[in-house]
């Protein structure tokens, strides 16, 4: 019948035998015996934190690199009111998590007691499911079904809300069976018919394209390599979302780069004169879609997905397909053999003439930028460190995070990704503060590889503290930051939309970094220029603790190209030359 | 797809009976910009599992299937149908209209009420409370013309419908 347990350890018991070997936290009052009862056991490792929205970050590192489920402790009150943002951007990006959470204990529920808030309630909609267990026998059945509810389906943040009695009254615990919810029940397989449909038109497709995203990363490293095969099976070209780089090598010849905002001219044409779109898992953000009447406007359009909700939320498809993607392409796959439109590549309809619009928009080398001289006198480029640390870091295959902003964009255009879940950013929420925290979770998921967070010099402060973390458990994390004294996306933006006011957007009073990184115990670098980028670089990756580099550069560089917002696919600005110096209101009010 | 004529659908939701499901269908509304005209929820089942939750709410085809698909992801719901596209349904609300008055506009309103079968569920020397059911538009008359005889107050139900003919949803 199972032993009796105290809530504390039926939540630590539970955790070891879901395969936790991490969990990422910060103690406090009402989480105190669950502390306790990890302190008595030695299998699963707890990472301190020293805030608890890094505790989430890093779970989602862990999460996004080793695709396993991330899990948070933190008490409850200013613990879970902090793990907030964290919870979000788990949601907005699809990344697998159980949250836990210390409550007062029941008896206090709803009297305002010290360090309450309703955390059911505040979570409610930014995660994916939220519990309150109240009784501490339901706390084993809980844990398993969120445990399956975070990983499965389009998976997402569950937070499991854990009064402090709870914690400590004793009852039974076994192990559950295998987990099937009355309710909930995310279907993987895809209908058949469709699929067959989706094959038909794919095959007679002259300018097919698929458009893939984080959904095919999510779906696991199998689903990575079937979209390459799917991709020399129809010759189609691909391009990928933000969330998505790495699912196609980037130097493979089919494959257009990023597309949307700051991708590539070649990928946002391709997806404006397509007459056949694939969407592979990804969701028609506004980022990817630009203004939407202008949207890609002569395609019949498939969408494959996991999630029912992402069709026709704004784009309205031809042929809808659920289920997890990598399946799917799998059934398309064997669909299209067993056609006979396989094998050697052959298809039906001619893709030359597509090639060649491709190749005539690829001529633009729209990610092209002109680095002047390499001596100390020389501005460094961003573009140009970014695609230095990549060249020289690429033949360790590396795992990159990045923070939110123009270093961000110019980490997707000029670092080449070419395997899946070694790219961490923050898509959908865009949350500055994001990028170090998961690369420490990173690199307690692969010690060994290489783990570098490109950031800026403005949000490398918004969780700066971890520097204590990952100096703690000896993590030999990389921080390479682009400093050019400006929270540059926002200062692009005032330039391009708000006539040049840079209001409140230079970064002022910067702490000396290398200092900094040196009162942590890192080690700290600067790289003051074109010409000692190689050589800082070179330090970095020869130092085995964690680094942090200040890499200066170029002030008033703009990301480019772009999209304005409200702008469509074919209204790139490719460079400085194309820049309008204000725009009217209705441009000024979008995102 | 939002400049498309906004049509009123009636949807039925079975969810589990569980503290804080309300607050998911709700909260869902509210944050993603749908509508709710009316709202009723009970607990429908034997053993107090399953809660029916009917919301009628409008908005152009496209937002409609969204919201199904938005409800139907939340882990707490069961079923979510449309009884509008489902097909014949019956829907009624209730309502306790409260009426004070003396002499012939007192007369009348019983008059008008028997009109409409509402029936008085208390009274006192100068006031009526009618129960009436039925169609949202025959609660919305009966109400309009009790304005005429001193309505003093109305509560309602919000909409219950259910499909007709012998299949459940």
């Amino acid at each position: 019948m199972g032993t009796e347990l105290t809530g504390a350890e039926i939540v630590v018991q539970a955790l070891t035998e879901l395969g936790v070997e991490v969990v990422f936290g910060y103690p406090g009052g009402a989480v105190l015996p669950i502390y306790d009862a990890l302190f008595q056991q030695t299998r699963i490792r707890h990472i301190l934190v020293r805030h608890e929205q890094a505790a989430v970050h890093a779970a989602e590192g862990y999460a996004r690199s080793s695709g396993k489920v991330g899990v948070v402790l933190v008490t409850s009150g200013p613990g879970a009111t902090n793990a907030v943002t964290g919870i979000t951007d788990a949601l907005m990006d699809s990344v697998p998590l159980v949250v836990l959470t210390g409550q007062v204990p029941t008896h206090l529920i709803g009297t305002d007691a010290f360090q309450e808030c309703d955390t059911v309630g505040i979570t409610r909609h930014c995660s994916k499911h939220n519990y309150l267990v109240k009784e501490t026998a339901r706390l084993g059945p809980v844990l398993h079904e969120a445990f399956y509810i975070a990983r499965s389906g389009r998976p997402g943040p569950v937070v499991i809300d854990i009064p402090k009695d709870v914690q400590i009254f004793k009852a039974r615990y076994t192990k559950p069976g295998t987990i099937s919810h009355k309710t909930y029940k995310p279907q993987v397989k895809g209908d058949l018919t469709s699929i067959e449909a989706a094959v038909d038109m794919l095959a007679a497709a002259e300018r097919p394209i698929l458009y893939t995203g984080g959904g095919i990363i999510n779906s696991g490293p199998v689903a990575s390599q079937l979209l390459r095969d799917l991709a020399k099976v129809t010759g189609a070209p691909v391009t990928s979302t933000l969330m998505g780089l790495g699912t196609m090598a980037d130097d493979h010849p089919q494959f257009l780069g990023m597309l949307g905002m700051h991708g590539s001219y070649e990928a946002n044409m391709a997806m404006n004169r397509c007459d056949l779109m694939v969407c592979l898992g990804a969701r028609f953000d506004d980022r990817v879609t630009g203004r939407l009447d202008a949207f890609s406007p002569n395609s019949r359009k498939i969408h494959v997905d996991i999630d029912r909700s992402s069709f026709n939320k704004t784009v309205r498809v031809d042929l809808t397909i659920l289920g997890d993607v990598g399946s799917v392409m799998e059934d398309m796959l064997k669909v299209w053999r067993a056609k006979g439109h396989g094998n050697s590549g052959h298809r039906q309809a001619d893709l030359k003439p597509w090639w060649a619009d491709i190749a005539s928009w690829r001529s633009r080398n729209s990610f092209g930028f002109e680095q002047k001289g390499t001596d100390q006198t020389g501005a460094l480029l961003p573009q140009k460190a970014i695609q230095r640390l990549y060249e020289m870091t690429k033949a360790r295959k590396p795992i990159i995070s990045t923070e939110v902003g123009q270093h961000q964009m110019w980490a997707a255009q000029h670092f080449g990704f070419h395997e899946p879940n070694k790219w961490l950013t923050s898509g959908g929420l865009g949350t500055m503060g994001y990028g170090l925290p998961a690369a420490i979770g990173a690199q307690l998921a692969f010690p060994g590889a290489l783990v570098i967070d490109i950031a800026g010099e403005a949000s490398i402060q918004m969780n700066i503290q971890e520097l204590a973390t990952a100096m703690q458990y000896r993590l030999p994390v990389k921080v390479f930051i682009i400093n050019n004294e400006y929270m540059g996306m926002v200062r692009q933006w005032q330039e391009m939309n708000h006539g040049g006011r840079y209001s409140e957007s230079y970064s002022d009073t910067l702490p000396d970094f290398v200092k900094l990184a040196e009162a942590y115990g890192w080690k700290g670098i600067v790289i003051e220029g074109a010409g000692d980028l190689d050589s800082g670089i070179q330090a970095m990756l020869d130092h085995p603790g964690p680094v942090m580099v200040d890499c200066r550069v170029s002030k008033l560089a703009n990301c480019f190209p772009m999209i304005p917002s409200g702008a469509s696919h074919t209204d790139m600005i490719l460079s400085a030359a194309d820049e309008r110096g204000e725009t009217d209101d209705d441009a000024k009010a979008l995102v | 797809m939002k400049h498309l004529p906004s049509e009123r659908h009636t949807l039925s939701i079975l969810v589990d009976n569980e503290a804080g499901v309300l607050a998911r269908i709700v909260g869902l509304f509210s944050a993603r910009g749908y509508n709710i005209e009316s709202l009723t929820v009970a607990d429908v089942s034997d053993d107090h599992a399953v809660s029916r939750i009917t919301v009628v709410t409008n908005g152009p085809p496209p937002v409609i299937d969204q919201i199904m698909a938005q409800l139907d992801r939340l882990v707490p719901v069961h079923r979510v149908v449309d009884l509008t596209d489902w097909g014949p349904h019956v829907e009624r609300e209730m309502a306790l209209v409260k009426v004070a008055g003396s002499g012939e506009k007192r007369v009348e309103a019983l008059r008008l009420a028997d009109i409409f079968r509402a029936r008085p569920v208390d009274t006192s020397i100068n006031s009526f409370v009618f129960e009436v059911s039925g169609s949202s538009e025959k609660v919305n008359q009966f109400i309009a013309l009790m304005r005429e005889v001193g309505l003093v107050e109305v509560a309602r139900t919000g909409v219950v419908a259910i499909a007709r003919g012998a299949e459940a949803v």
